[in-house]
């Protein structure tokens, strides 16, 4: 009975791991390395057979000549900053309001958390249509007030600004979650010390839940920049990157190489670039992450 | 709300724009029994995936989360493997879908059930061992010791102490695991090209057309898609904060 226990002791912990990590090896790490494969290849399709031409580096020279690549770079970066920022500080306010009110928060928490679980591809024909030029509804309440709305979407100065609110509608709720899982870690007892104290609510934010609220905010911003960079579907769904490439992003513009020019070796080099990029932003967050301590 | 409205509109209210609201379940009929229409089998698919997702993807990260969590694992592995599931999780799915395409060319998955459910144990597996991970850690250390006294097996502790208790934590995971598998688009859109394997956001997408889009499927199909979302909003919100936050837990 002793001696079982003892061999069978740190053989459950090892079996028990090991059926995960060969999926992670043949789903996760074959597929990387398939993709630094790819990204030095030419691969063509004929007669239903694959053909691999090593290129060395001549889809980087591609990618540096590419004039679309720049420009959904920008597109990206542009979006990244705007949605982290505007939701990050949305979700802030939702979350001090919400913990004020508390007797309907558990109700508030749930249809924030709506949008979240939603399909994307939904959220996106919902504001397709509101969109709309001739049937959506925004442009219907425009014509009450006896204007004339634009087409929002077909519109080179509007698209961009567009399917940023579409991310907002989206995504402040995450924000939101976090944010409020920050604020209701500070005790009460802080708030009501300082307004016996005399300070103004708003010097009762800035002054003492701000300072406290820093870690999570810079946690959540980081988190929520990382998703970010995936945007995709509703961009698909709105406008393909249209009009010209004004929403173009980086997400969307691979698909395009694969799917839409057939070049899977291309794509996959700024697949692969954009991995990278990513593997640093993770990086630097799991650093902070482990270096500040901060459970949400 | 919306949607529901413009679902239940008919095709010719929505193009005269009509304010005379006139209920109809014509776009949902259209949706489910029309000629043109195979909706019904990409919910069938939708339910089937993310059944599947769900099973693959808790058989194997249950375990794995507990060993990780609970059964003293010197610290550096126990990061590597941290570390590689926070970056799977975190990279944009279209770095994965230039390999995908071709190992589901290659293994001949394409376009098949199996293909989609393929991409989503990758998208959901690091979620899944995460947010178990946090639930087992919640469970006293006291209950293994007595466990272990009474000379019951480490795997015997894990399958007949810890997982009952920790049932409610791994019903929401499971849940939350099939609303991505349910909600994800990219993967099902790549990875199929019939309805054989098509999903219901595919399907969706599909309404959209160069020149014309079918609104009232689109919304009535929209409609459908989020009933999931909402039935777990409703029964389950508590547990599912925590996955989808993931990643900003300290692990």
């Amino acid at each position: 009975m002793k001696l079982r226990w003892k061999i069978k002791q740190p053989l459950f912990k090892y079996w028990a791991v090991v059926p995960t990590i060969l999926i992670l090896v043949v789903l996760t790490l074959y597929p990387v390395l398939q993709l630094v494969r790819m990204s030095v290849s030419d691969i063509e399709y004929v007669e239903g057979q694959m053909e691999w031409t090593f290129v060395g580096m001549k889809n980087l020279r591609t990618m540096l000549k590419d004039s679309v690549v720049p420009v959904a770079i920008k597109n990206t970066l542009t979006y990244v900053i705007l949605v982290v920022f505007i939701e990050s500080f949305l979700g802030l306010i939702l979350a001090f309001l919400v913990n004020q009110v508390k007797r309907f928060a558990t109700a508030f928490r749930a249809i924030l958390m709506l949008p979240l679980l939603i399909p994307p591809v939904a959220i996106g024909s919902i504001w397709r249509l509101l969109y709309d030029y001739n049937y959506g509804a925004i442009n219907k309440i425009l014509a009450l007030v006896g204007l004339s709305g634009p087409a929002w979407l077909a519109n080179p100065n509007l698209a961009f600004p567009a399917v940023v609110v579409v991310d907002i509608w989206h995504w402040t709720s995450f924000m939101f979650l976090i944010m409020l899982a920050g604020v209701t870690s500070i005790p009460v007892g802080l708030y009501e010390a300082a307004r016996v104290d005399g300070a103004s609510e708003f010097k009762v934010y800035w002054k003492i839940v701000m300072p406290l609220m820093s870690k999570t905010i810079i946690v959540g911003m980081m988190l929520r920049t990382i998703f970010a960079f995936k945007v995709f579907d509703q961009i698909y769904l709105l406008t393909s990157g249209g009009p010209g490439t004004t929403t173009e992003v980086i997400s969307m513009y691979i698909y395009k190489v694969f799917f839409g020019q057939f070049r899977l070796g291309y794509g996959s080099l700024l697949a692969l670039v954009l991995a990278i990029i990513m593997v640093i932003f993770v990086i630097v967050y799991r650093v902070t992450i482990l270096k500040v301590g901060k459970e949400v | 709300m919306f949607t529901l409205l413009t679902s239940l509109k008919q095709l010719v209210d929505i193009i005269t724009g009509s304010i005379v609201f006139n209920p109809t379940l014509a776009n949902y009929k259209e949706l489910f029994t029309g000629y043109r229409s195979n909706f019904s089998q990409l919910v069938t698919n939708s339910f089937v995936i993310g059944g599947l997702t769900v099973v693959i993807v808790l058989g194997f990260s249950s375990f794995a989360a507990y060993s990780l969590s609970r059964l003293g694992w010197h610290p550096l592995p126990r990061e590597i493997i941290l570390f590689w599931l926070l970056f799977v999780h975190m990279q944009p799915p279209i770095v994965f879908i230039g390999p995908f395409y071709l190992i589901a060319r290659k293994i001949g998955i394409y376009d098949s059930i199996l293909g989609v459910v393929m991409a989503h144990v990758v998208l959901n597996m690091p979620m899944a061992i995460w947010m178990l991970q946090g639930f087992f850690e919640s469970v006293p250390k006291e209950l293994e010791e007595a466990a272990a006294i009474d000379g019951c097996s480490q795997f015997r502790t894990f399958w007949q102490v810890i997982l009952p208790i920790t049932r409610p934590g791994i019903a929401a995971t499971a849940m939350l695991v099939f609303i991505f598998s349910w909600k994800d688009f990219l993967f099902a859109l790549t990875l199929t090209s019939t309805p054989k394997g098509m999903t219901i956001p595919v399907g969706i997408s599909t309404f959209v057309q160069a020149y014309s889009i079918r609104y009232g499927e689109m919304s009535a199909a929209s409609f459908i898609a989020i009933i999931p979302a909402i039935l777990l909003v409703v029964f389950a919100q508590k547990h599912i904060v925590k996955g989808m936050t993931l990643g900003a837990l300290k692990g």
